[in-house]
């Protein structure tokens, strides 16, 4: 083969790569619209955030947003529940094309997720536990069994600062009936979700919610990490971007009973005059 | 110690492997103690295992038909139900009807801990096994053996003891290695209840770190080392107790 000819294959090989990538990154958006279907990852055991209703249809606040996103790109949803430590796999592996699941944005999911800006939503740290354990401070945590949800982003650093001995369930069930049976002291969770638990379910009379809460983390929709940068991600920061302004997110949180949150009221004062 | 950890500081920045076990202390006491768990959790279950084994094989060929049933009853329940659902069952709902023993501020404390549970649950799923394969080795015990052993003076205890049982275990070792192996293999469902054994620390690892094709990895390779110890010890304990001219010859 002569140079030139290898010089012009090379080229044509090159011209191919760089349309390909540049296919793949265009494509999710047009995929979705051309599979007619959004499929986004939800929670299905955090009321009211996304919860089984009494007919077995996963609803809450997060379902309503979902549904909103298909709306705008005129398709239908399919919902799949998701719990902590499986969620960003099944993004990573196209199983889902969205995450609204109540999920922190940090630093290290950063390096795996396409966490869109701004953030929807904020919750922090906090613990539910019966008020006859009288705990007053953090510090009183240590040496003591805490109830825990396995892949919680807070798991390793309330062990390390306030050394709990953690007992880690798969699922927020096992460990409420865990906190229940009394093989913790506390469940240690997100205060949004005690909260409404507090506010809304009998179960919890002799419960509170006794300490500062901690950490407040931004929760964000997360989209596959290479289309972060394309129009897929630049929709859903619209999108995002529109719920704060327009209020809709304001409104959405007093639908479904949850105590005012001054994020939201933050976020809705800045994205207004926009 | 440094240069160990350098190593994995490397392996991560150079190629992407992220070993955290291998350079942050906290991960790697996790890990150990994880390892350490699972270790505890399967030495206690396998000679707990056993021991229901043997008795449960003993009473199988009792005279009394209320105790034959019973441990008829006992194998259905333990072999015809799935250990994740007995793990569940124990802890969720049996813990939760059992009285507490006073703990601080007033609030009980439950009588038995996850670790126990999980004791006690895989022990017996695992001993309802060990019972049908010492059953199938004592009636691979020639006959004659034992009225050899009666006509001898020898109680049916003694016989079972001395005669029945040593022969029995020699015939049945190689079907318990199999039965061992899946009850090392069966600890990893403890995770469900919180035990931190290896599954659970590695999985509380991989969801602070985010590297789960790594972690994936080290669980898998754990376990092999893990069986391959116990299968060796087995073949060794088979080795020691041969008798010549019987069994395997």
């Amino acid at each position: 083969m002569s140079t030139h000819a290898f010089r012009a294959a090379l080229t044509a090989l090159a011209t191919l790569l760089v349309a390909s990538a540049m296919a793949h990154a265009e494509s999710a958006l047009d995929r979705i619209k051309e599979r007619g279907k959004l499929v986004v990852g939800v929670k299905q055991d955090y009321r009211p955030w996304g919860f089984l209703d009494e007919n077995g249809n996963i609803v809450g606040l997060e379902i309503d947003l979902a549904k909103d996103v298909a709306e705008r790109l005129g398709v239908d949803i399919e919902l799949v529940p998701v719990v902590a430590s499986n969620r960003m796999e099944f993004l990573e592996q196209g199983k889902i094309d969205l995450i609204i699941a109540t999920m922190g944005d940090t630093e290290k999911r950063r390096e795996v997720v396409g966490m869109i800006e701004p953030a929807y939503y904020a919750g922090g740290t906090n613990l539910l536990a019966p008020k006859a354990a009288e705990l007053s401070s953090w510090e009183d945590l240590e040496g003591k069994d805490v109830c825990a949800i396995q892949g919680a982003y807070y798991n390793k650093r309330v062990s390390q600062e306030y050394q709990p001995n953690l007992v880690a369930f798969a699922g927020i069930p096992e460990a409420t009936a865990a906190l229940q049976n009394g093989n913790c002291v506390a469940f240690l969770y997100d205060n949004t979700w005690i909260e409404s638990q507090l506010a809304g379910d009998p179960q919890w009379a002799d419960y509170e919610m006794p300490l500062e809460t901690e950490d407040p983390q931004a929760w964000a929709v997360a989209v596959p990490l290479d289309q972060l940068e394309g129009p897929y991600g630049d929709f859903m920061r619209e999108t995002v971007t529109d719920w704060h302004r327009s209020g809709q997110l304001i409104e959405l949180n007093r639908e479904w009973g949850i105590q005012d949150n001054p994020f939201l009221e933050e976020m809705h004062e800045k994205h207004k005059s926009s | 110690m440094e240069s160990f950890e350098r190593f994995f500081r490397w392996l991560d920045d150079a190629h992407g492997v992220n070993l955290t076990i291998g350079y942050d202390d906290y991960d790697r006491a996790r890990f150990v103690d994880g390892l350490l768990t699972t270790l505890e959790l399967s030495a206690i279950c396998i000679l707990l295992s056993l021991a229901i084994g043997v008795l449960g094989a003993w009473v199988q060929g009792a005279r009394s038909r209320v105790l034959r049933g019973l441990v008829g009853g006992y194998i259905a329940f333990f072999r015809n139900t799935p250990p994740l659902i007995q793990l569940y069952f124990f802890y969720f709902a049996i813990g939760a009807i059992l009285p507490q023993l006073p703990g601080d501020g007033g609030l009980g404390r439950p009588l038995v801990s996850n670790f126990g549970w999980a004791v006690i649950s895989l022990s017996f799923f695992a001993g309802a096994f060990n019972v049908e394969i010492f059953r199938a080795g004592i009636e691979a015990v020639p006959r004659t053996t034992v009225e050899a052993a009666e006509s001898l003076g020898y109680s049916r205890l003694q016989t079972y003891l001395h005669v029945v049982l040593p022969l029995a275990l020699r015939i049945s070792l190689p079907a318990l290695g199999n039965n061992l192996v899946n009850l090392v293999k069966t600890t990893t469902l403890a995770y469900a209840i919180a035990v931190p054994e290896l599954l659970y620390v590695c999985a509380q690892i991989w969801s602070d770190e985010l590297n789960v094709r790594e972690m994936m990895n080290v669980v898998l390779v754990t376990y092999v080392a893990i069986v391959a110890v116990l299968v060796w010890l087995m073949q060794r304990w088979e080795r020691t107790l041969r008798v010549p001219g019987f069994g395997q010859g």
